[in-house]
């Protein structure tokens, strides 16, 4: 049902009966390694290309989920997933493993609550039982493709931000156990006229803001109403300004309960910089990190809102301004 | 930013400008960055004049035709630091002090020939080798044409 201009409210509740989460050496070194199903202690993964180890990362974190809802290959309906890397290969390639229809989704790092959303819809309309969607990059893949050869020694501002390696996917269905997905708010894309592709999180504030203020506003709560609101990958600079910005329009929200997944990542002294970023970002901590912190009771009702940098290597090169986007997703305990 | 590209910007996206720049992490440190840079690179060229000093010292080459080995044993101490995932690391930490002496060059090209190698030799290391260090290449030999030309009309028709 659609509520005011952009928000859905799913009356059916779909459920995410499984997630899977796969990270790599670095995401094993950060701060949340025991919310991962699966880590690896190589970049390459046993492959002989790093855009064929990044497959690997979606194909895994799908057949954990699949595991873990105890439910065949054969019966997802629909994969809904994208990544970074150009024409989005690895997920392609992985979507070409599963078998199952797939539907290819660009939103750079907003990828995951995009799928999301749209799985919740297909689900909630009864499209199918089991929608598979997630999102995922690598961070050599993704240096490789939008900025220098990994080795490059160029010197990176604070404002920058590590790519995350890893995949993370939610396996939705119509009945089951888990956390229901309540209601979803597509983005519209905000351009502020930032055009410095190392300080996306100055960028795409601005979009996050959009994004949780109509979502308030179309589904007629206000912040106290949610556990926590996370964002995508903002880091701290975006942060900052995110919660400037609510000052300024004077949305009342609680800095404590304004986290971001770019800042959980990883563990203090970690060289990142500003904080993680990429399409696995938002993907593996709140499938990880956040569902399991709502399974065991600690949270009952989040917002998540992945954030997206809508730039090409070629658009920032031409000075183009970054298009960002954020989408948000509330996902609930029990039936409220 | 110039005043030229901020014109097309509407007032809303300047205001924003404004606001999130004007924050104490988004400036780069300047000061502390060109001191990093200059102990960086300052080291990286006494190791380099202890190299031609060896090579002068215990084998025949004068301070003319030094520079060449010296250069070589550089460029192959950088070829191992980047392949093994040194250079990168020191490079945040120095800047400029490990991107402008040849190292730096060496470097841009060796990691670019790293990356690419996935691709194949031929489209993956031979076409983007030179993607980084290309332009260095281009601007180099272009500026040393317009210096060596404007020598020789001084030369020439100055009566230098």
């Amino acid at each position: 049902m659609l509520a005011g201009h952009r928000t859905w409210i799913f009356e059916n509740k779909p459920v995410i009966i499984s997630t899977g989460t796969v990270g790599g050496p670095f995401e094993a070194d950060g701060s949340i390694p025991e919310d991962f199903d699966l880590l690896h202690s190589d970049m390459w993964i046993g492959q002989d290309s790093f855009e064929k180890a990044h497959k690997i990362l979606l194909d895994e974190a799908c057949q954990k989920a699949i595991e873990k809802a105890g439910v065949q290959k054969e019966q997802i309906q629909f994969f809904l997933a994208g990544d970074l890397i150009n024409q989005i290969t690895p997920t392609s390639f992985s979507a070409s493993q599963l078998g199952a229809p797939y539907l290819g989704l660009f939103s750079a790092c907003s990828t995951s609550m995009e799928g999301l959303a749209l799985s919740a819809l297909i689900v909630n309309s009864k499209g199918a039982n089991y929608v598979l969607t997630g999102a995922s990059s690598h961070n050599a893949a993704v240096e490789k493709q939008f900025r220098y050869p990994t080795e490059y020694g160029g010197q990176k501002p604070a404002t920058s931000q590590w790519t995350v390696t890893g995949g993370g996917v939610a396996l939705l269905s119509n009945q089951g156990d888990g956390p229901k997905v309540t209601s979803a708010t597509i983005g519209k894309i905000v351009d502020m006229g930032m055009s410095d592709p190392f300080n996306m999180g100055g960028a795409m504030a601005p979009a996050a803001v959009d994004t949780i203020e109509a979502h308030f506003k179309e589904r007629g709560v206000d912040a106290t109403y949610y556990d926590l609101i996370i964002t995508g990958d903002l880091a701290h600079v975006g942060r900052e300004v995110a919660i400037d910005l609510f000052k300024k329009h004077g949305t009342t929200i609680n800095e404590d309960q304004f986290v971001d997944c770019g800042l959980t990542i990883y563990r203090e002294g970690q060289p990142v910089l500003a904080g993680a970023s990429g399409a696995a970002c938002s993907a593996v901590v709140a499938y990880g990190h956040f569902l399991n912190r709502m399974k065991k009771g600690e949270l009952n009702r989040i917002l998540v809102v992945a954030t997206g940098a809508l730039l090409s290597p070629l658009s920032s090169q031409q000075k183009e301004t970054i298009p960002c986007i954020a989408h948000a997703v509330s996902i609930e305990n029990g039936g409220a | 930013m110039s005043n030229n590209k901020k014109k097309k910007l509407t007032p809303t996206q300047q205001e924003y400008q404004q606001f999130a720049n004007n924050r104490e992490v988004v400036k780069r440190p300047l000061l502390k960055n060109c001191i990093k840079a200059f102990l960086v690179g300052g080291i990286i060229c006494v190791i380099g004049q202890l190299i031609s000093t060896f090579y002068m010292y215990f084998f025949k080459f004068t301070e003319q035709n030094v520079g060449n080995p010296t250069v070589a044993t550089l460029i192959f101490i950088t070829m191992l630091l980047t392949g093994f995932g040194v250079y990168d690391r020191l490079a945040q930490f120095a800047g400029a002090g490990s991107a402008v002496p040849v190292t730096g060059f060496g470097n841009a090209v060796i990691s670019a020939a790293i990356e690419h190698r996935t691709e194949g030799f031929v489209l993956g290391v031979g076409g983007n080798i030179f993607k980084l260090a290309g332009p260095v290449i281009v601007f180099g030999v272009f500026s040393a044409f317009i210096v060596a030309l404007i020598k020789t009309i001084l030369i020439q028709w100055g009566g230098l």
